[in-house]
């Protein structure tokens, strides 16, 4: 056996140690060649270690300010920073320092985003006179929502990927008949559907452990707090820690999310709309995230902390939307299951009876699911304006509550479909340049949409509006 | 009328207005021709496959007349009707546009708050005389597209807007 394990190690240490020093050579040198600077209007950047580039970022184009730490960077003390002017295409905007010594990281970061001070001072005196005892932290790391990590999708998907890579493992080592051959064998020992149920919970368990180291790693000692010049600091993180700043002149709202596992536990989680995140570039998805799902008491409360409002827009009373719209949301729901069904019956009649059996079997459960969701996403839709902010919820599986600055709107878009027109219902988008670009209020009554969209944002849909008078369905075009 | 709102609301109900101008009456042709190519590229395929594959001449040329048939259908029904629904309108403070029969689709940007205007003109819209303006915000999905204008309208429009937006000192976000 030690010739085996001696013969592995010759085989696995010298690739080991060449990344190892690899990796270490790569960071002194990037370390030598990189040189930055930081002028009264531009920060200059100098690297590159094949194509040397030159960078010149204006500091007032500068938005976000990023500081990352592995455990290996953490433990030499140093952190990756990524400055970014929150273009929205384009790699040009953003520029990656690594390594830079944490002190070197957080005094760049204060000297960057020194210049969101003075907006953000502004706007605090004109938001509130609470506005100054806000300061500090917003809230602090709680133990006990490690009990909402489980209650994700990502739970079953990581039980399958571990099922999947159990069974990819055992081929390689030629073991996968075995593998197979004794879980056959469990069948014997008690009957088949109990089996079939314990095999399911395993693969939830397996998953849930899994998404909890995962929720761990992400968000242990996570901080929420607002710094004296105006910005919002994210820190959390358990190995590799994570630092996001974010300018409160750039927020433009905030967004409660409830994903359908997490809302039956009662739990949200608060999401930041702001101009200038980067968006759908990888480990970059969750940049926007300012609270982790938490019981939805605190997350409203830290919604209206961010937005320096005594109460928060996300829970005021929402107007609900004609009952027109719980019939559309009915009829997709069971369209959705009669298709998947007309397909079984098709297949059944054409190939095997037992497909007939699983239809009619599975339309007992889906039917009541389909109308239970349908019945939902109606109660969750719904609209309201407060003083300064548009609040629109929708949403059964991730139901959303955004609460979207009323001067952040940059532009309408009205839709109706020619079912919509019939039923009298529209669907209202506000156009931001922050978070996803538009928000949208679902199927609303036609003249309460639009006069919600009318007083939101005073005098921009005004001239295009006329009072309904003739008895005609819709506007004639001819 | 079916909704509760009146009672709330003291102003009448009200609905969006057709904006003013019709889209250049060439639009018609242009999306005619747009249809015939975007059909006459499979019918051709299957027609030449058709022509070659004896065997299945009959499973070919099903498909290819059916598609032949829906997109001449297409060709001749939908520009009509969309030349009917699409209407813009550019005022002091505000684009306008109405686009879509099915799924109707109205869309306001300010002046104030757009950040470029561009006009595009394809190989088939230049044959037209026509060409599209496209008016940006700085929301990603907040750009309003007015297709099927006449060329030196939508220049001049061009010329107009790019003046008026750069008046208006604001960021635009």
């Amino acid at each position: 056996m030690g010739s085996g394990i001696g013969f592995a190690l010759a085989w696995v240490l010298p690739p080991l140690l060449l990344v190892v020093i690899g990796g270490g050579a790569s960071g002194e040198w990037m370390w030598r060649v990189t040189r930055y600077r930081v002028d009264d209007e531009r920060f200059h950047v100098h690297t590159g270690v094949v194509v040397r580039k030159r960078l010149a970022l204006r500091r007032e184009r500068i938005r976000t300010v990023d500081l990352t730490a592995d455990p290996v960077l953490r433990v030499l003390g140093t952190a990756t920073v990524r400055v970014g002017t929150g273009e929205q295409a384009g790699t040009e905007g953003s520029v990656t320092l690594w390594p830079l010594r944490r002190a070197d990281a957080e005094a760049l970061r204060a000297t960057l985003l020194a210049h969101a001070a003075r907006p953000a001072a502004g706007s605090a005196a004109g938001t509130g006179e609470d506005g100054e005892e806000r300061d500090g932290a917003l809230v602090r790391f709680d133990r006990r929502w490690i009990r909402f990590a489980p209650l994700s999708f990502l739970t079953p998907a990581l039980g399958a990927a571990a099922a999947g890579g159990l069974i990819q493992v055992s081929e390689w080592f030629g073991l996968q008949d075995e593998l197979f051959e004794s879980i056959g064998s469990w069948f014997g020992l008690a009957p088949a559907v109990l089996i079939g149920v314990a095999m399911g919970v395993g693969l939830f368990v397996v998953g849930g452990v899994a998404t909890v180291a995962l929720w761990v790693e992400s968000w242990w000692n996570h901080t929420l707090d607002r710094q004296a010049d105006g910005t919002l600091h994210v820190r959390r993180g358990l190995l590799t820690t994570r630092s996001i700043t974010l300018e409160e002149a750039r927020l433009r709202g905030v967004e409660v999310v409830e994903p359908l596992p997490a809302r039956l536990a009662g739990g949200a989680r608060v999401d930041a709309v702001a101009t200038g995140l980067a968006q759908g570039e990888e480990d970059k998805t969750d940049s926007q995230i300012l609270l982790p799902v938490a019981p939805k008491e605190l997350a409203d409360r830290v919604a209206a902390d961010v937005l320096r409002e005594p109460d928060s827009p996300t829970a005021v009373p929402l107007r609900g939307h004609p009952v027109a719209a719980r019939g559309r949301r009915l009829r997709w729901a069971l369209a959705t299951v009669l298709v998947t069904e007309a397909v079984l019956v098709l297949l059944g009649v054409l190939l095997t009876p037992v497909l007939l059996h699983i239809a009619w079997i599975s339309a007992l459960v889906l039917v009541p699911v389909a109308v239970l969701l349908a019945l939902d996403a109606y109660r969750a839709l719904g609209h309201a304006l407060t003083d300064r902010y548009l609040v629109a919820r929708s949403g059964t599986v991730r139901r959303a509550t955004v609460a979207l600055q009323r001067r952040g709107i940059v532009g309408w878009t009205v839709r109706q479909s020619v079912f919509q027109r019939r039923a009298g219902l529209v669907t209202v988008l506000a156009t931001t340049a922050a978070g996803s670009g538009a928000y949208a209020v679902r199927d609303a009554a036609e003249a309460d949409g639009l006069a919600m969209a009318d007083a939101a944002v005073p005098g921009l849909l005004r001239p295009f509006l006329e009072p309904v008078s003739a008895p005609a369905p819709h506007p004639p075009a001819r | 009328m079916i909704s509760p709102t009146t009672d709330e609301n003291p102003s009448a109900p009200l609905r969006l207005r057709p904006p003013r101008h019709a889209v250049d009456p060439r639009a018609v042709g242009w999306w005619a021709l747009q249809w015939v190519l975007l059909t006459a590229v499979p019918v051709v395929i299957l027609v030449v496959l058709g022509a070659l594959i004896a065997p299945a001449r009959f499973w070919l040329f099903l498909p290819a007349g059916i598609i032949a048939v829906l997109g001449a259908a297409a060709a001749i029904a939908l520009p009509r009707l969309w030349f009917r629904h699409h209407r813009w309108e550019v005022t002091d403070d505000a684009v306008y546009t109405r686009t879509g029969w099915f799924f109707q689709e109205w869309r306001v940007a300010p002046l104030s708050r757009i950040q470029t205007v561009d006009t595009t003109r394809g190989p088939l819209e230049q044959r037209f005389g026509l060409a599209t303006l496209t008016v940006t915000t700085a929301s990603a999905r907040g750009a309003v597209k007015i297709e099927g204008l006449d060329a030196e309208t939508a220049a001049d429009l061009a010329a107009g807007l790019t003046v008026a937006t750069q008046a208006t000192p604001e960021d635009a976000t």
